[in-house]
Protein backbone atom coordinates (compact mmCIF):
# COMPACT_ATOMS: atom_id res chain seq x y z
CA UNK A 1 0.00 0.00 0.00
CA UNK A 2 2.74 2.15 1.10
CA UNK A 3 4.65 1.31 -2.33
CA UNK A 4 1.46 2.03 -3.89
CA UNK A 5 0.80 5.44 -3.05
CA UNK A 6 4.24 5.94 -3.33
CA UNK A 7 3.61 5.00 -7.07
CA UNK A 8 1.16 7.80 -7.09
CA UNK A 9 2.37 10.53 -5.76
CA UNK A 10 5.10 10.24 -8.53
CA UNK A 11 2.95 9.86 -10.92
CA UNK A 12 1.02 13.28 -10.15
CA UNK A 13 4.92 15.22 -9.76
CA UNK A 14 5.09 14.00 -13.26
CA UNK A 15 1.91 14.97 -14.47
CA UNK A 16 2.31 18.43 -12.70
CA UNK A 17 5.49 18.93 -14.44
CA UNK A 18 4.49 18.10 -17.66
CA UNK A 19 1.25 20.01 -17.34
CA UNK A 20 3.72 22.78 -16.74
CA UNK A 21 6.25 22.08 -19.52
CA UNK A 22 3.24 21.86 -21.81
CA UNK A 23 1.94 25.42 -20.55
CA UNK A 24 5.06 27.26 -21.19
CA UNK A 25 4.51 26.44 -25.13
CA UNK A 26 1.09 26.66 -25.36
CA UNK A 27 0.30 30.70 -25.81
CA UNK A 28 3.97 31.07 -25.56
CA UNK A 29 3.17 30.72 -21.45
CA UNK A 30 0.66 33.51 -21.49
CA UNK A 31 -2.38 33.19 -19.68
CA UNK A 32 -4.88 34.74 -22.36
CA UNK A 33 -9.03 35.10 -22.53
CA UNK A 34 -11.10 32.65 -24.47
CA UNK A 35 -10.50 32.53 -28.16
CA UNK A 36 -6.96 34.49 -28.04
CA UNK A 37 -3.66 32.65 -28.99
CA UNK A 38 -0.15 33.84 -28.65
CA UNK A 39 3.57 33.08 -30.03
CA UNK A 40 6.27 33.98 -28.98
CA UNK A 41 8.01 34.83 -32.30
CA UNK A 42 11.51 35.92 -31.89
CA UNK A 43 13.64 36.12 -28.44
CA UNK A 44 16.99 36.95 -27.34
CA UNK A 45 18.07 39.85 -29.51
CA UNK A 46 18.71 42.98 -26.82
CA UNK A 47 16.02 44.55 -24.57
CA UNK A 48 13.04 45.20 -26.58
CA UNK A 49 11.28 48.57 -25.96
CA UNK A 50 9.04 50.17 -28.16
CA UNK A 51 7.74 48.37 -31.04
CA UNK A 52 6.25 48.61 -34.32
CA UNK A 53 5.12 46.99 -37.54
CA UNK A 54 4.59 48.51 -40.57
CA UNK A 55 1.27 47.85 -43.33
CA UNK A 56 3.26 45.38 -44.89
CA UNK A 57 3.76 43.39 -41.20
CA UNK A 58 7.33 44.55 -41.26
CA UNK A 59 8.29 44.52 -37.35
CA UNK A 60 10.84 47.11 -35.78
CA UNK A 61 11.70 47.66 -31.98
CA UNK A 62 13.86 49.80 -30.38
CA UNK A 63 16.61 48.65 -28.21
CA UNK A 64 18.18 49.36 -24.83
CA UNK A 65 21.11 47.56 -25.29
CA UNK A 66 22.99 47.60 -28.45
CA UNK A 67 23.88 44.21 -30.06
CA UNK A 68 26.87 44.13 -32.48
CA UNK A 69 26.66 48.24 -31.92
CA UNK A 70 23.10 48.45 -33.44
CA UNK A 71 20.03 49.36 -31.12
CA UNK A 72 17.21 48.93 -33.95
CA UNK A 73 15.92 45.62 -35.14
CA UNK A 74 14.13 45.02 -38.59
CA UNK A 75 12.10 41.80 -38.76
CA UNK A 76 9.72 39.93 -41.07
CA UNK A 77 7.34 37.58 -39.61
CA UNK A 78 8.12 34.40 -41.40
CA UNK A 79 5.50 31.32 -40.77
CA UNK A 80 5.11 31.89 -37.04
CA UNK A 81 8.77 32.90 -36.63
CA UNK A 82 10.50 36.16 -37.01
CA UNK A 83 13.62 36.28 -39.00
CA UNK A 84 15.73 38.76 -38.39
CA UNK A 85 16.51 41.12 -41.58
CA UNK A 86 18.97 44.13 -40.21
CA UNK A 87 19.99 46.00 -37.44
CA UNK A 88 21.03 49.87 -37.43
CA UNK A 89 21.19 52.55 -35.49
CA UNK A 90 24.11 52.82 -33.30
CA UNK A 91 22.15 54.05 -29.88
CA UNK A 92 20.05 52.65 -27.56
CA UNK A 93 16.49 54.21 -26.71
CA UNK A 94 12.88 53.70 -26.18
CA UNK A 95 11.02 55.26 -28.72
CA UNK A 96 10.15 53.69 -32.22
CA UNK A 97 6.97 54.80 -34.41
CA UNK A 98 6.38 54.84 -37.89
CA UNK A 99 4.83 57.93 -40.17
CA UNK A 100 4.45 59.35 -43.54
CA UNK A 101 6.78 56.92 -44.95
CA UNK A 102 9.27 57.21 -42.32
CA UNK A 103 10.61 55.55 -39.32
CA UNK A 104 11.44 57.43 -36.05
CA UNK A 105 13.30 56.16 -33.35
CA UNK A 106 14.45 58.31 -30.00
CA UNK A 107 17.75 57.88 -28.21
CA UNK A 108 17.49 59.46 -24.52
CA UNK A 109 18.15 62.90 -25.43
CA UNK A 110 17.19 62.95 -29.78
CA UNK A 111 14.61 62.10 -32.07
CA UNK A 112 15.78 60.40 -35.76
CA UNK A 113 14.05 59.51 -38.63
CA UNK A 114 14.64 57.12 -41.21
CA UNK A 115 13.03 57.07 -44.89
CA UNK A 116 11.66 53.65 -46.07
CA UNK A 117 10.94 52.54 -49.65
CA UNK A 118 8.04 50.78 -50.41
CA UNK A 119 9.59 47.43 -49.80
CA UNK A 120 10.27 48.95 -46.40
CA UNK A 121 13.68 48.94 -47.13
CA UNK A 122 15.86 51.87 -44.54
CA UNK A 123 17.28 53.69 -47.11
CA UNK A 124 20.00 55.53 -45.21
CA UNK A 125 20.11 53.12 -42.06
CA UNK A 126 23.29 55.41 -41.32
CA UNK A 127 22.73 58.82 -41.92
CA UNK A 128 19.10 59.48 -40.10
CA UNK A 129 17.82 62.65 -40.10
CA UNK A 130 17.95 64.71 -37.02
CA UNK A 131 14.56 65.90 -35.96
CA UNK A 132 14.73 66.78 -32.19
CA UNK A 133 18.32 67.11 -30.25
CA UNK A 134 19.41 67.91 -27.03
CA UNK A 135 16.74 67.05 -24.92
CA UNK A 136 17.73 66.14 -21.51
CA UNK A 137 19.08 62.92 -19.81
CA UNK A 138 19.80 62.66 -16.67
CA UNK A 139 20.23 59.41 -15.34
CA UNK A 140 16.67 59.07 -13.89
CA UNK A 141 12.96 58.42 -16.19
CA UNK A 142 14.97 59.32 -19.30
CA UNK A 143 13.39 57.42 -22.25
CA UNK A 144 12.03 59.67 -24.66
CA UNK A 145 9.01 57.74 -26.48
CA UNK A 146 7.21 59.50 -28.78
CA UNK A 147 3.59 59.72 -30.97
CA UNK A 148 1.85 62.03 -33.78
CA UNK A 149 -1.31 63.57 -34.41
CA UNK A 150 -2.60 64.02 -37.12
CA UNK A 151 -1.40 67.77 -38.14
CA UNK A 152 1.79 67.09 -38.74
CA UNK A 153 3.01 67.03 -34.53
CA UNK A 154 5.02 65.10 -32.78
CA UNK A 155 4.89 64.11 -28.82
CA UNK A 156 7.72 63.77 -26.76
CA UNK A 157 8.21 62.53 -23.18
CA UNK A 158 10.62 64.00 -21.33
CA UNK A 159 10.63 62.48 -17.69
CA UNK A 160 11.47 64.40 -14.53
CA UNK A 161 14.98 63.30 -13.33
CA UNK A 162 14.00 63.06 -9.82
CA UNK A 163 11.42 61.23 -8.22
CA UNK A 164 9.50 64.15 -5.96
CA UNK A 165 11.53 66.81 -6.61
CA UNK A 166 12.99 66.97 -3.31
CA UNK A 167 15.98 69.27 -2.36
CA UNK A 168 17.66 65.82 -2.07
CA UNK A 169 16.74 62.94 -4.24
CA UNK A 170 15.03 59.90 -2.77
CA UNK A 171 16.35 61.62 0.90
CA UNK A 172 14.73 61.11 3.98
CA UNK A 173 12.40 64.00 4.78
CA UNK A 174 13.66 65.90 2.01
CA UNK A 175 11.79 68.57 1.53
CA UNK A 176 10.35 69.43 -1.70
CA UNK A 177 11.90 72.52 -3.99
CA UNK A 178 10.06 75.61 -4.63
CA UNK A 179 9.20 76.39 -7.28
CA UNK A 180 10.62 72.81 -8.84
CA UNK A 181 13.34 73.61 -11.18
CA UNK A 182 12.97 70.57 -12.82
CA UNK A 183 9.63 71.36 -14.95
CA UNK A 184 11.57 73.85 -16.78
CA UNK A 185 12.66 71.36 -19.43
CA UNK A 186 11.35 68.05 -18.52
CA UNK A 187 8.39 66.62 -16.42
CA UNK A 188 5.30 67.06 -19.22
CA UNK A 189 4.99 66.40 -22.62
CA UNK A 190 6.58 68.06 -25.39
CA UNK A 191 5.15 69.31 -28.93
CA UNK A 192 7.26 69.61 -31.95
CA UNK A 193 6.81 69.67 -35.85
CA UNK A 194 7.12 65.89 -37.20
CA UNK A 195 9.28 66.85 -40.41
CA UNK A 196 11.02 69.90 -39.20
CA UNK A 197 15.19 68.95 -38.80
CA UNK A 198 17.19 69.82 -35.57
CA UNK A 199 14.95 71.06 -33.38
CA UNK A 200 15.80 72.13 -30.03
CA UNK A 201 13.27 72.88 -26.81
CA UNK A 202 13.57 76.79 -28.15
CA UNK A 203 11.07 75.46 -31.07
CA UNK A 204 8.58 73.37 -29.18
CA UNK A 205 6.04 73.52 -27.22
CA UNK A 206 5.32 72.71 -23.15
CA UNK A 207 2.50 70.86 -24.33
CA UNK A 208 1.39 69.39 -20.47
CA UNK A 209 3.13 69.42 -17.34
CA UNK A 210 3.22 67.81 -14.35
CA UNK A 211 3.71 64.46 -15.54
CA UNK A 212 6.76 62.91 -13.32
CA UNK A 213 7.36 60.32 -16.64
CA UNK A 214 5.28 59.15 -18.84
CA UNK A 215 6.89 55.54 -20.94
CA UNK A 216 3.42 55.04 -22.73
CA UNK A 217 1.56 57.48 -24.76
CA UNK A 218 -0.73 57.57 -27.88
CA UNK A 219 -3.07 59.47 -30.07
CA UNK A 220 -6.75 58.63 -29.68
CA UNK A 221 -7.97 59.22 -33.01
CA UNK A 222 -11.81 58.96 -31.79
CA UNK A 223 -11.28 62.04 -29.66
CA UNK A 224 -8.78 63.48 -31.46
CA UNK A 225 -6.31 63.92 -28.34
CA UNK A 226 -2.95 62.45 -26.69
CA UNK A 227 -3.35 60.25 -23.69
CA UNK A 228 -0.60 59.45 -22.03
CA UNK A 229 -0.03 56.90 -18.71
CA UNK A 230 2.03 58.11 -15.90
CA UNK A 231 4.83 56.49 -13.61
CA UNK A 232 3.61 57.29 -10.01
CA UNK A 233 6.28 58.34 -7.57
CA UNK A 234 8.09 56.18 -5.28
CA UNK A 235 9.13 55.51 -1.83
CA UNK A 236 6.55 57.14 0.13
CA UNK A 237 7.51 55.10 3.73
CA UNK A 238 11.11 55.26 2.60
CA UNK A 239 10.86 59.15 2.48
CA UNK A 240 8.24 59.37 4.94
CA UNK A 241 7.98 56.61 7.61
CA UNK A 242 5.84 58.14 9.87
CA UNK A 243 3.17 59.30 7.50
CA UNK A 244 3.12 55.51 5.51
CA UNK A 245 3.39 52.11 6.70
CA UNK A 246 5.33 49.81 3.98
CA UNK A 247 1.78 48.15 3.02
CA UNK A 248 0.47 51.94 2.49
CA UNK A 249 3.43 52.54 0.35
CA UNK A 250 2.69 49.77 -1.77
CA UNK A 251 -0.69 50.58 -2.94
CA UNK A 252 0.11 54.24 -3.24
CA UNK A 253 -0.05 56.24 -5.15
CA UNK A 254 -1.91 55.04 -8.11
CA UNK A 255 -0.61 54.71 -11.66
CA UNK A 256 -2.45 57.31 -14.04
CA UNK A 257 -3.84 57.78 -17.48
CA UNK A 258 -4.62 61.19 -18.66
CA UNK A 259 -5.95 62.53 -21.43
CA UNK A 260 -4.25 65.88 -22.24
CA UNK A 261 -5.06 69.30 -24.09
CA UNK A 262 -2.43 72.20 -24.93
CA UNK A 263 -1.92 73.79 -21.21
CA UNK A 264 -2.98 70.45 -19.40
CA UNK A 265 -1.23 70.39 -15.59
CA UNK A 266 -1.20 66.80 -13.99
CA UNK A 267 0.18 67.99 -10.60
CA UNK A 268 3.49 66.45 -10.30
CA UNK A 269 5.01 66.97 -7.88
CA UNK A 270 2.48 68.90 -5.28
CA UNK A 271 0.56 66.41 -5.58
CA UNK A 272 0.06 62.08 -6.11
CA UNK A 273 -3.37 60.41 -6.94
CA UNK A 274 -4.84 58.17 -4.03
CA UNK A 275 -6.50 55.09 -5.78
CA UNK A 276 -8.80 54.01 -3.14
CA UNK A 277 -9.98 57.38 -1.90
CA UNK A 278 -9.85 58.23 -5.41
CA UNK A 279 -8.50 62.03 -4.48
CA UNK A 280 -5.58 64.14 -5.52
CA UNK A 281 -3.13 64.54 -2.28
CA UNK A 282 -0.97 66.67 -1.13
CA UNK A 283 2.24 65.08 -1.87
CA UNK A 284 4.39 65.25 1.97
CA UNK A 285 7.35 66.74 0.19
CA UNK A 286 4.72 69.47 0.09
CA UNK A 287 3.39 69.65 3.40
CA UNK A 288 0.94 66.49 2.80
CA UNK A 289 0.76 64.41 5.65
CA UNK A 290 -0.79 61.05 3.66
CA UNK A 291 -4.12 63.08 4.71
CA UNK A 292 -4.57 66.33 3.51
CA UNK A 293 -6.05 66.26 -0.20
CA UNK A 294 -5.32 68.59 -2.87
CA UNK A 295 -8.83 70.42 -2.43
CA UNK A 296 -8.58 70.61 0.96
CA UNK A 297 -4.94 72.41 0.54
CA UNK A 298 -6.83 74.92 -2.00
CA UNK A 299 -9.33 75.53 0.28
CA UNK A 300 -6.43 76.96 2.76
CA UNK A 301 -4.59 78.31 -0.23
CA UNK A 302 -7.25 79.95 -2.20
CA UNK A 303 -4.86 82.25 -4.91
CA UNK A 304 -3.68 78.75 -5.81
CA UNK A 305 -0.59 78.82 -3.57
CA UNK A 306 1.89 76.49 -4.77
CA UNK A 307 0.91 75.84 -8.27
CA UNK A 308 0.55 79.65 -9.32
CA UNK A 309 4.13 80.39 -7.58
CA UNK A 310 5.95 77.20 -10.07
CA UNK A 311 3.99 78.05 -13.10
CA UNK A 312 5.35 81.93 -12.67
CA UNK A 313 8.84 80.79 -12.40
CA UNK A 314 8.84 78.42 -15.03
CA UNK A 315 7.46 80.69 -17.17
CA UNK A 316 9.73 83.50 -16.99
CA UNK A 317 12.50 81.28 -16.28
CA UNK A 318 12.49 79.60 -20.05
CA UNK A 319 10.05 82.21 -21.46
CA UNK A 320 9.86 79.98 -24.37
CA UNK A 321 8.34 82.16 -27.48
CA UNK A 322 5.89 79.20 -27.85
CA UNK A 323 4.44 78.69 -24.73
CA UNK A 324 1.27 81.11 -24.42
CA UNK A 325 -0.81 78.43 -23.14
CA UNK A 326 1.48 77.47 -20.14
CA UNK A 327 1.01 81.47 -19.46
CA UNK A 328 -2.37 81.19 -19.56
CA UNK A 329 -2.25 78.32 -17.11
CA UNK A 330 -0.40 80.74 -14.39
CA UNK A 331 -3.59 82.08 -13.47
CA UNK A 332 -5.25 78.51 -13.42
CA UNK A 333 -4.67 76.37 -10.55
CA UNK A 334 -6.21 73.67 -11.52
CA UNK A 335 -4.69 70.13 -12.08
CA UNK A 336 -5.89 67.48 -13.82
CA UNK A 337 -8.42 64.47 -12.80
CA UNK A 338 -6.74 61.35 -13.97
CA UNK A 339 -9.31 59.64 -16.87
CA UNK A 340 -8.70 56.24 -15.07
CA UNK A 341 -6.22 55.01 -12.25
CA UNK A 342 -4.82 51.86 -11.97
CA UNK A 343 -2.49 49.97 -8.77
CA UNK A 344 0.42 51.43 -7.71
CA UNK A 345 3.80 51.35 -9.00
CA UNK A 346 2.65 48.70 -11.99
CA UNK A 347 4.88 50.27 -14.29
CA UNK A 348 2.77 51.48 -17.60
CA UNK A 349 5.23 50.86 -20.60
CA UNK A 350 3.06 51.29 -23.55
CA UNK A 351 -0.22 52.58 -24.40
CA UNK A 352 -2.23 51.51 -27.67
CA UNK A 353 -5.35 52.44 -28.73
CA UNK A 354 -6.86 49.49 -30.91
CA UNK A 355 -8.27 49.94 -34.09
CA UNK A 356 -8.15 46.52 -35.74
CA UNK A 357 -11.05 44.56 -36.78
CA UNK A 358 -9.66 40.95 -35.90
CA UNK A 359 -10.42 40.95 -32.00
CA UNK A 360 -14.05 41.46 -30.66
CA UNK A 361 -16.18 44.21 -30.79
CA UNK A 362 -15.64 45.26 -27.31
CA UNK A 363 -11.51 46.09 -28.04
CA UNK A 364 -12.42 48.58 -30.97
CA UNK A 365 -11.48 51.86 -29.66
CA UNK A 366 -10.11 50.49 -26.47
CA UNK A 367 -6.44 50.78 -24.93
CA UNK A 368 -4.29 48.40 -24.29
CA UNK A 369 -1.66 49.11 -21.68
CA UNK A 370 1.54 46.88 -21.03
CA UNK A 371 2.64 47.19 -17.42
CA UNK A 372 6.79 45.97 -17.17
CA UNK A 373 5.87 45.20 -13.56
CA UNK A 374 6.57 46.96 -10.14
CA UNK A 375 9.48 46.84 -7.72
CA UNK A 376 8.57 49.72 -5.14
CA UNK A 377 6.07 47.27 -3.71
CA UNK A 378 8.91 45.36 -1.44
CA UNK A 379 8.63 43.61 1.06
CA UNK A 380 4.73 43.30 -0.25
CA UNK A 381 5.28 40.65 -2.98
CA UNK A 382 5.78 42.94 -6.95
CA UNK A 383 2.81 42.90 -9.30
CA UNK A 384 1.66 44.20 -12.59
CA UNK A 385 4.06 42.09 -15.51
CA UNK A 386 1.10 42.24 -17.46
CA UNK A 387 -0.96 43.15 -20.12
CA UNK A 388 -4.36 45.19 -19.55
CA UNK A 389 -7.17 46.08 -21.49
CA UNK A 390 -9.49 49.29 -21.01
CA UNK A 391 -12.83 49.78 -23.16
CA UNK A 392 -13.85 53.04 -24.19
CA UNK A 393 -16.84 54.62 -24.84
CA UNK A 394 -17.53 57.85 -26.41
CA UNK A 395 -13.51 58.29 -26.39
CA UNK A 396 -13.83 58.21 -22.04
CA UNK A 397 -12.60 54.65 -20.24
CA UNK A 398 -16.07 52.76 -18.83
CA UNK A 399 -14.21 52.51 -15.78
CA UNK A 400 -13.45 48.63 -15.19
CA UNK A 401 -10.35 47.28 -16.54
CA UNK A 402 -8.78 43.91 -16.76
CA UNK A 403 -5.86 41.89 -17.08
CA UNK A 404 -5.87 40.56 -21.10
CA UNK A 405 -2.29 39.01 -20.86
CA UNK A 406 -0.86 37.51 -18.20
CA UNK A 407 2.33 35.54 -16.71
CA UNK A 408 5.12 37.49 -18.54
CA UNK A 409 7.27 36.93 -15.57
CA UNK A 410 6.49 32.95 -15.01
CA UNK A 411 4.71 33.24 -11.76
CA UNK A 412 2.92 36.21 -9.56
CA UNK A 413 4.73 35.00 -6.45
CA UNK A 414 8.10 36.89 -5.81
CA UNK A 415 9.28 39.74 -4.41
CA UNK A 416 12.52 40.25 -6.62
CA UNK A 417 11.76 42.09 -10.06
CA UNK A 418 14.45 40.10 -11.28
CA UNK A 419 12.83 36.78 -11.38
CA UNK A 420 10.23 37.98 -14.06
CA UNK A 421 11.03 35.92 -16.58
CA UNK A 422 9.47 38.28 -18.95
CA UNK A 423 8.90 41.98 -18.74
CA UNK A 424 5.92 43.42 -21.13
CA UNK A 425 7.13 47.19 -22.99
CA UNK A 426 6.25 47.77 -25.61
CA UNK A 427 2.80 47.35 -28.00
CA UNK A 428 1.92 47.34 -31.92
CA UNK A 429 -0.77 46.18 -33.84
CA UNK A 430 0.17 44.39 -37.06
CA UNK A 431 -1.64 45.10 -40.44
CA UNK A 432 -3.94 42.41 -39.80
CA UNK A 433 -5.25 43.49 -36.18
CA UNK A 434 -3.15 41.06 -34.22
CA UNK A 435 -1.12 42.68 -30.96
CA UNK A 436 2.49 42.57 -30.56
CA UNK A 437 3.94 42.68 -27.39
CA UNK A 438 7.76 43.19 -26.96
CA UNK A 439 9.54 42.17 -23.60
CA UNK A 440 13.23 44.26 -22.55
CA UNK A 441 14.21 41.12 -20.24
CA UNK A 442 15.29 38.69 -22.90
CA UNK A 443 14.29 40.90 -25.80
CA UNK A 444 11.15 38.90 -26.60
CA UNK A 445 8.08 39.60 -29.35
CA UNK A 446 4.82 37.98 -28.86
CA UNK A 447 2.16 38.52 -31.23
CA UNK A 448 -1.43 37.38 -29.58
CA UNK A 449 -4.31 36.59 -32.04
CA UNK A 450 -7.72 36.07 -32.00
CA UNK A 451 -10.01 33.10 -33.76
CA UNK A 452 -14.11 32.69 -33.42
CA UNK B 1 60.06 22.49 28.84
CA UNK B 2 56.74 21.89 30.58
CA UNK B 3 56.66 25.62 31.23
CA UNK B 4 57.28 26.05 27.52
CA UNK B 5 55.00 24.05 26.90
CA UNK B 6 52.38 25.44 28.80
CA UNK B 7 53.16 28.99 27.29
CA UNK B 8 52.29 27.81 23.95
CA UNK B 9 48.93 25.96 25.64
CA UNK B 10 48.10 29.23 26.81
CA UNK B 11 48.81 31.41 23.87
CA UNK B 12 46.55 28.70 21.87
CA UNK B 13 44.22 29.33 24.58
CA UNK B 14 44.30 33.32 23.70
CA UNK B 15 44.21 32.94 19.97
CA UNK B 16 41.01 30.55 20.54
CA UNK B 17 38.93 32.71 23.00
CA UNK B 18 39.74 35.74 20.40
CA UNK B 19 38.91 33.92 17.90
CA UNK B 20 35.70 32.75 19.18
CA UNK B 21 34.94 36.84 20.41
CA UNK B 22 35.53 38.09 16.86
CA UNK B 23 33.25 35.50 15.41
CA UNK B 24 30.36 36.42 17.89
CA UNK B 25 31.29 40.45 17.26
CA UNK B 26 31.28 39.61 13.63
CA UNK B 27 28.05 37.46 14.09
CA UNK B 28 26.35 40.30 16.38
CA UNK B 29 27.14 43.20 13.73
CA UNK B 30 25.76 40.83 11.07
CA UNK B 31 22.90 40.73 12.58
CA UNK B 32 22.29 44.32 13.52
CA UNK B 33 23.25 44.92 9.95
CA UNK B 34 20.45 43.08 8.75
CA UNK B 35 18.05 45.04 10.52
CA UNK B 36 18.91 48.01 9.45
CA UNK B 37 19.29 46.43 5.64
CA UNK B 38 16.11 45.21 5.01
CA UNK B 39 14.49 48.84 7.11
CA UNK B 40 16.47 50.81 4.52
CA UNK B 41 18.42 49.25 1.63
CA UNK B 42 15.86 46.24 0.78
CA UNK B 43 13.25 48.56 -1.46
CA UNK B 44 15.68 49.17 -3.88
CA UNK B 45 18.65 46.80 -3.57
CA UNK B 46 16.02 43.85 -2.49
CA UNK B 47 15.48 40.89 0.04
CA UNK B 48 18.04 38.49 -2.19
CA UNK B 49 20.51 41.66 -2.73
CA UNK B 50 19.87 41.38 -6.18
CA UNK B 51 18.55 44.99 -7.49
CA UNK B 52 15.98 45.70 -10.27
CA UNK B 53 16.92 45.40 -13.33
CA UNK B 54 18.55 48.80 -15.06
CA UNK B 55 17.39 49.92 -11.95
CA UNK B 56 19.25 49.60 -8.61
CA UNK B 57 22.52 47.29 -8.81
CA UNK B 58 22.46 43.93 -7.23
CA UNK B 59 24.80 43.51 -4.30
CA UNK B 60 25.47 40.02 -4.70
CA UNK B 61 28.70 39.58 -5.66
CA UNK B 62 29.20 43.13 -7.15
CA UNK B 63 32.64 44.33 -7.22
CA UNK B 64 31.92 47.50 -5.45
CA UNK B 65 30.61 45.44 -2.18
CA UNK B 66 33.67 43.28 -2.42
CA UNK B 67 36.34 45.82 -3.21
CA UNK B 68 37.58 48.90 -1.88
CA UNK B 69 35.36 49.68 2.01
CA UNK B 70 36.01 53.28 1.84
CA UNK B 71 34.43 53.50 -1.39
CA UNK B 72 31.18 51.83 -0.17
CA UNK B 73 31.25 53.83 2.88
CA UNK B 74 31.53 56.86 0.80
CA UNK B 75 28.66 55.75 -1.19
CA UNK B 76 26.62 55.43 1.72
CA UNK B 77 27.65 58.93 3.62
CA UNK B 78 26.96 60.60 0.02
CA UNK B 79 24.96 58.54 -2.40
CA UNK B 80 25.75 58.15 -5.43
CA UNK B 81 25.05 59.35 -8.84
CA UNK B 82 27.96 59.02 -11.19
CA UNK B 83 26.32 57.48 -13.98
CA UNK B 84 28.79 55.31 -14.51
CA UNK B 85 28.72 51.55 -15.35
CA UNK B 86 28.62 49.37 -12.32
CA UNK B 87 30.01 46.04 -13.54
CA UNK B 88 28.74 46.71 -17.30
CA UNK B 89 25.72 47.88 -16.14
CA UNK B 90 23.69 51.37 -15.91
CA UNK B 91 21.54 51.87 -13.49
CA UNK B 92 18.44 54.60 -13.70
CA UNK B 93 18.32 55.57 -10.33
CA UNK B 94 19.70 57.62 -7.98
CA UNK B 95 21.06 56.19 -4.37
CA UNK B 96 20.45 59.04 -1.24
CA UNK B 97 23.13 59.89 0.95
CA UNK B 98 22.24 57.72 4.36
CA UNK B 99 22.99 60.93 6.51
CA UNK B 100 20.89 59.76 9.45
CA UNK B 101 23.22 56.65 9.43
CA UNK B 102 25.83 56.34 12.66
CA UNK B 103 28.87 55.12 12.28
CA UNK B 104 28.25 51.87 14.08
CA UNK B 105 25.11 51.34 11.87
CA UNK B 106 26.77 52.07 8.55
CA UNK B 107 29.59 49.70 9.86
CA UNK B 108 27.02 47.00 10.77
CA UNK B 109 25.08 47.48 7.53
CA UNK B 110 28.03 46.99 4.89
CA UNK B 111 29.42 44.49 7.06
CA UNK B 112 26.25 42.49 6.50
CA UNK B 113 26.02 43.04 3.18
CA UNK B 114 29.47 41.84 2.46
CA UNK B 115 28.43 38.45 4.27
CA UNK B 116 25.44 37.96 2.41
CA UNK B 117 23.51 37.24 -0.79
CA UNK B 118 26.86 35.08 -1.78
CA UNK B 119 29.28 37.43 -0.46
CA UNK B 120 32.21 36.57 1.56
CA UNK B 121 34.24 39.81 3.21
CA UNK B 122 36.15 40.86 6.20
CA UNK B 123 34.04 43.06 8.40
CA UNK B 124 33.77 46.94 8.14
CA UNK B 125 35.20 48.87 11.67
CA UNK B 126 33.36 51.89 13.24
CA UNK B 127 37.25 53.09 12.76
CA UNK B 128 36.99 52.80 8.93
CA UNK B 129 33.70 54.45 8.65
CA UNK B 130 34.97 57.34 11.02
CA UNK B 131 37.77 57.45 8.52
CA UNK B 132 36.20 58.04 5.60
CA UNK B 133 33.54 60.32 7.09
CA UNK B 134 36.40 62.95 8.59
CA UNK B 135 37.71 63.45 5.06
CA UNK B 136 36.09 66.07 3.00
CA UNK B 137 33.86 65.51 0.09
C1 LIG C 1 16.55 54.64 -3.73
C2 LIG C 1 17.01 53.29 -3.87
C3 LIG C 1 18.24 52.87 -3.06
C4 LIG C 1 18.35 52.70 -1.70
C5 LIG C 1 17.28 52.92 -0.63
C6 LIG C 1 19.70 52.23 -1.48
N1 LIG C 1 20.38 52.16 -2.65
FE1 LIG C 1 22.30 51.52 -2.92
N2 LIG C 1 22.21 52.06 -4.86
C7 LIG C 1 21.08 52.49 -5.53
C8 LIG C 1 21.43 52.87 -6.88
C9 LIG C 1 20.46 53.40 -7.93
C10 LIG C 1 22.82 52.67 -7.00
C11 LIG C 1 23.67 52.96 -8.26
C12 LIG C 1 23.74 54.47 -8.52
C13 LIG C 1 24.46 54.85 -9.79
O1 LIG C 1 24.61 54.01 -10.68
O2 LIG C 1 24.83 56.02 -9.91
C14 LIG C 1 23.27 52.13 -5.73
C15 LIG C 1 24.60 51.71 -5.45
C16 LIG C 1 24.98 51.04 -4.32
C17 LIG C 1 26.27 50.42 -4.10
C18 LIG C 1 27.44 50.39 -5.09
C19 LIG C 1 27.16 49.59 -6.33
C20 LIG C 1 26.96 48.10 -6.10
O3 LIG C 1 26.12 47.52 -6.82
O4 LIG C 1 27.62 47.50 -5.24
C21 LIG C 1 26.26 49.87 -2.84
C22 LIG C 1 27.37 49.11 -2.16
C23 LIG C 1 24.94 50.18 -2.27
N3 LIG C 1 24.21 50.87 -3.19
C24 LIG C 1 24.55 49.81 -0.99
C25 LIG C 1 23.38 50.26 -0.37
C26 LIG C 1 23.08 50.07 1.02
C27 LIG C 1 23.94 49.32 2.01
C28 LIG C 1 21.88 50.69 1.24
C29 LIG C 1 21.15 50.87 2.57
C30 LIG C 1 21.89 51.62 3.56
C31 LIG C 1 21.43 51.24 -0.02
N4 LIG C 1 22.38 50.96 -0.97
C32 LIG C 1 20.21 51.90 -0.22
C33 LIG C 1 19.81 52.59 -4.99
C34 LIG C 1 19.51 52.53 -3.64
Amino acid sequence: MKKLSFYFLFLSISITSFAKNNADTINAGLKLPAGFSATKISEGLGRARHIVVSQQGTIFYKSSKLVNGKGIFQLKNLNGKAELITSFGKYIGTGIAIRNGYLYASSDEEVFRYKLNEKDEVLNPDQPEKIITGLINRHQHESKSIAFDNDGNIYVNIGAYANACQEKDRTLHSKGRMPCPVLDSAGGIWQFKADKLNQTYADGIRYATGLRNVVGLDWNAQTNSLFVMQHGRDQLHDNWPEFYDTKQSAELPAETMYELHRGSNCGWPFIYYDPMQHKKMLAPEYGGDGKKSWDEYLNENKNGGLVIVNYKYNQDKTSLINDMDYARKAYDKTIQDPAIAFPAHMGPNALLFYTGNQFPEKYKNGAFIAFHGSWNRAPELQKGYFVVFVPFKNGKPTGEWEIFADNFAGGDQFMEPNKAQHRPCGLAQGPDGSLYVSDDVKGAVYKISYKK
Amino acid sequence: MKKIFSVILFLLFVVFVNAQTNQQTLKASIDRGQKIYFKVCLSCHMLDGGGVPHMNPPLSQSSYVLGDKAKIIYIILHGLETREPIDDEYYSNNMAAHTDLNNQQIADVLTYVRNSFGNKASAVSVAEVKAVRSKKK
